[in-house]
């Protein structure tokens, strides 16, 4: 640096570097920035000792704090427990029907339930429990096992041939597959129960004789369904585990398709159960 | 700085404006009447400040504040009124009243604002007070700036910045107070039981003061503030501002007390009105962005007239047109009125009055509906279609309210509300007073009356006590084919 070049205008140094005939000044960096530049690494050390900063291939180290977010999170999810444990008292010691008549619990089980839902139900059920073909639609007034809010406090905690001991359980017979009914026979009783179904059963076709033969027996006279052994309702239009036309009703009867549900009782807890049963007891389709 | 040679010189000369490093200005202090103003306007507007958390309002259940934002509670008070998020426009409206109030006072007396009103001026005028106080006038704070660092110097500087984070910390904590119960944030701040954002954000107002007032100061107001850039728009040749008569006071010269000024311009080029200037400006070069219109400019040029027994008002509050006439002999008028100002004026007229109808006529009862999307629709055993709602009723009162309900729209066969089905098909919905009550609605369509796609349905609340209802536009969906 042994010709400093001044420049004329602003007094400032030039770098000495030009370019067609314009300079570029040396000036220095404001000192607000350099100030703070010395700050931020001032403030790096500190955090660096304070800090976990190195890693090693197995630990890091650690930091005069030994601040870990694991173990921040661990902590906040025993705060969390501890306002849930206010909470859980109530749903420990009433039933679910008690729980429904409080306003306060009631909306506490509407959301823990609806949270638990899309957690574990909503894969088979649908987000807000519209169900899918197999899986039962839990929004409209059709079921299986029962409405009311005990009724599905119980099938949610066993399950629905779940291998649980308390699980519901029910099979249909395989009136083709065993021979009990003739082809033809299965024609004429699939040919009635779509008639059933769409509110125009005939009590005169064939397969009259045939369903009040063979299925009365669970799905009641007139089809209306039995909630003790499982049999659905089969005089209106929701159907479940098939789709309502001839053939899967046909199909159905000849070799029978069941759906299973899984018990929750012993995964979620008796509380969460209880949570759940209102929310999905809230979808609509609640019997009282 | 080295002129080696006329050429630079002259290039300097006709070049220097694009760059000029900062030149720090330490404003003379002055007597007289814009003083006096400054100072009445300063005391007024910090007693507002720091008392104005303190007055209390009986809302019965709410909160005792007048005037109180109560961020985790969402609304907001101001002594009768009270606003809640959605009604967040009423704010908007005051914003545009004040700006147009701004506007008009601008085209009418130049940049009042800027000269005694701003919080910026009030703070800076404040600090400056303090920094004479400890620092002594303009040629002492001169001298100490320049002479090297001692004892006595840094006992001063340090005296004065403890003063003017003391005066940062209040003004911080007056903020917090607006945000909080005064008198509870009050003693929780001292006690230090205060929540951490309480804590953050003092020191986040005390910083900017401090910085603010201590430091920028009249950068802000020339290089941040974009008011001051946009308000040249509203001025014109009518609006009084600071105004220098050079036809007065030119050709200037320095001059003794017992001078004959025939022949000559009253000025005597003492510099009295710069040295005054918060903001380092030569006033005498015409009306400029850098002017406040503080005119403490004027002050001190009329203690100098009162010397020279010549006329005040050399520097003084006038119009550029007044100031033609004058230079000219003739008698200067004023022109309040004028296509500007009553153009602001009107504006102003027509938004209050539709911001006072409508914040007077506005509902208390409010109804949002949410449809139900998974499923959209429910098929009924009996041929039937179910919607879900989600109601939620806004009681923007301090009373409890029982809400009835109807759909209209669509033939209803059935009603349920989750949580009242003990209380009938079409229950009334208690709201707590001052919340929202959220309540899930079923609706069922008979077989015979189910819409192929979805139908507009609006959704009606009534408070059979008042009468006042309101309404929401929904759909009902049904199966598209």
């Amino acid at each position: 640096m042994a010709n400093v070049e001044k420049d004329l205008i602003s007094g400032q140094n030039t770098t000495g570097h030009e370019w067609d005939g314009i300079k570029e000044l040396d000036t220095p960096l404001p000192k607000w920035w350099v100030y703070i530049f010395w700050a931020s690494i001032l403030w790096s050390i500190g955090y660096f000792v304070l800090y976990p900063s190195i890693p090693f291939l197995k630990s890091y180290t650690k930091g005069y704090f030994n601040y870990s977010s694991r173990d921040e999170l661990a902590k906040d999810l025993v705060v969390q427990a501890q306002q849930r444990g206010k909470w859980l008292a109530d749903f420990q010691g009433k039933d679910v029907g008690e729980i429904a008549k409080d306003q306060g619990l009631l909306r506490y089980a509407m959301a823990g339930g609806k949270a638990a839902f899309n957690e574990n139900c909503a894969p088979c059920h649908g987000v807000g429990g519209g169900g899918s073909l197999g899986f039962a639609n839990l929004t409209d007034d059709e079921w299986i096992w029962g409405g009311k809010l005990e009724d599905i406090q119980q099938t949610i905690a066993y399950g629905i041939r779940s291998g649980h001991e308390k699980a519901r359980f029910a099979e249909m017979t395989k009136f083709g597959v065993e021979g009990v009914l003739k082809p033809a026979e299965i024609d004429q009783v699939a040919d009635y129960v779509v008639g059933l179904s769409s509110g125009k059963g005939d009590a005169n076709a064939p397969g009259a004789q045939i369903f009040t033969d063979n299925c009365v027996a669970c799905h009641g006279e007139g089809g209306v369904g039995m909630r003790e052994t499982g049999a659905p309702a089969l005089n209106n239009a929701i159907f479940t585990q098939i789709k309502g036309d001839k053939t899967s009703i046909a199909l159905q009867v000849s070799n029978p398709q069941h759906g299973v549900m899984p018990a929750w009782a012993d995964r979620l807890g008796a509380e969460t159960v209880k949570m759940l049963a209102i929310y999905v007891h809230s979808l609509g389709g609640g019997e009282k | 700085m080295a002129n080696s040679s006329p050429a630079a010189a002259k290039t300097k000369g006709k070049q220097s404006k694009l760059y000029s490093s900062y030149e720090k200005p330490y404003p003379r202090n002055v007597k007289g009447a814009f003083r006096r103003y400054k100072w009445l306007t300063l005391f007024v507007l910090l007693g507002i400040y720091y008392l104005a958390p303190f007055l209390r309002w009986d809302r019965g259940e709410g909160p005792g504040q007048a005037i109180l934002i109560d961020m985790p509670a969402r609304r907001a008070y101001f002594f009768f009124i009270e606003i809640w998020p959605q009604e967040v426009y009423y704010l908007t409206g005051l914003l545009i009243i004040a700006a147009i109030v701004l506007f008009a006072a601008t085209s009418l007396f130049g940049r009042v604002w800027c000269g005694f009103a701003c919080f910026q001026t009030v703070w800076t005028d404040l600090f400056l007070w303090v920094e004479a106080k400890v620092e002594g006038d303009r040629t002492h704070r001169i001298q100490l700036d320049k002479s090297p660092w001692s004892f006595a110097k840094f006992g001063r500087k340090t005296l004065k910045h403890i003063l003017f984070m003391i005066i940062s910390l209040l003004t911080g904590g007056a903020w917090i107070m607006y945000f909080n119960d005064a008198p509870t944030v009050l003693g929780e701040i001292f006690q230090g039981a205060a929540g951490s954002g309480t804590y953050l954000f003092l020191f986040l107002f005390t910083a900017t003061t401090y910085v603010m007032a201590g430091w920028a100061r009249e950068q802000a107001c020339i290089y941040m503030c974009p008011y001051a850039r946009f308000q040249g728009a509203m001025l014109d040749d009518e609006s009084l501002i600071i105004t220098y008569e050079g036809w007065r006071g030119e050709p200037r010269a320095h001059a003794k007390t017992d001078d004959n000024f025939e022949g000559r311009g009253h000025c005597v080029d003492c510099k009295a009105c710069v040295q005054a200037c918060p903001t380092g400006i030569d006033i005498r070069e015409g009306s400029q962005l850098a002017c406040i219109n503080c005119g403490l400019c004027a002050d001190a040029c009329n203690d100098v007239m009162d010397r020279f027994k010549l006329p005040r008002g050399l520097i003084t509050y006038d119009s550029v047109a007044n100031q033609k006439s004058r230079s000219i002999g003739e008698k200067p008028q004023s022109h309040l009125l004028r296509p500007r100002t009553m153009i602001y004026a009107g504006v102003l007229v027509i938004v209050s009055v539709v911001m006072a109808y409508s914040l007077s006529t506005r509902d208390r009862l409010k109804l949002n509906v949410l449809h139900e999307r998974a499923p959209l629709f429910s098929r009924l055993s009996d041929g039937g279609v179910r919607n879900g709602y989600t109601l939620k009723i806004l009681n923007m009162v301090r009373v409890n309210r029982e809400i009835a309900f109807e759909i209209e729209g669509i033939t209803v066969a059935k009603t349920t509300v989750i949580g009242r089905e003990d209380a009938g098909e079409s229950p009334m919905l208690p709201v707590k007073p001052d919340s929202v009550g959220d309540y899930r609605l079923f609706v069922s369509v008979a077989r015979e009356n189910v819409p192929k796609g979805s139908v507009p349905i609006t959704v009606v609340i009534r408070d059979l006590k008042t009468g006042e209802t309101a309404r929401a536009l929904d759909v009902f969906a049904g199966p598209e084919e």
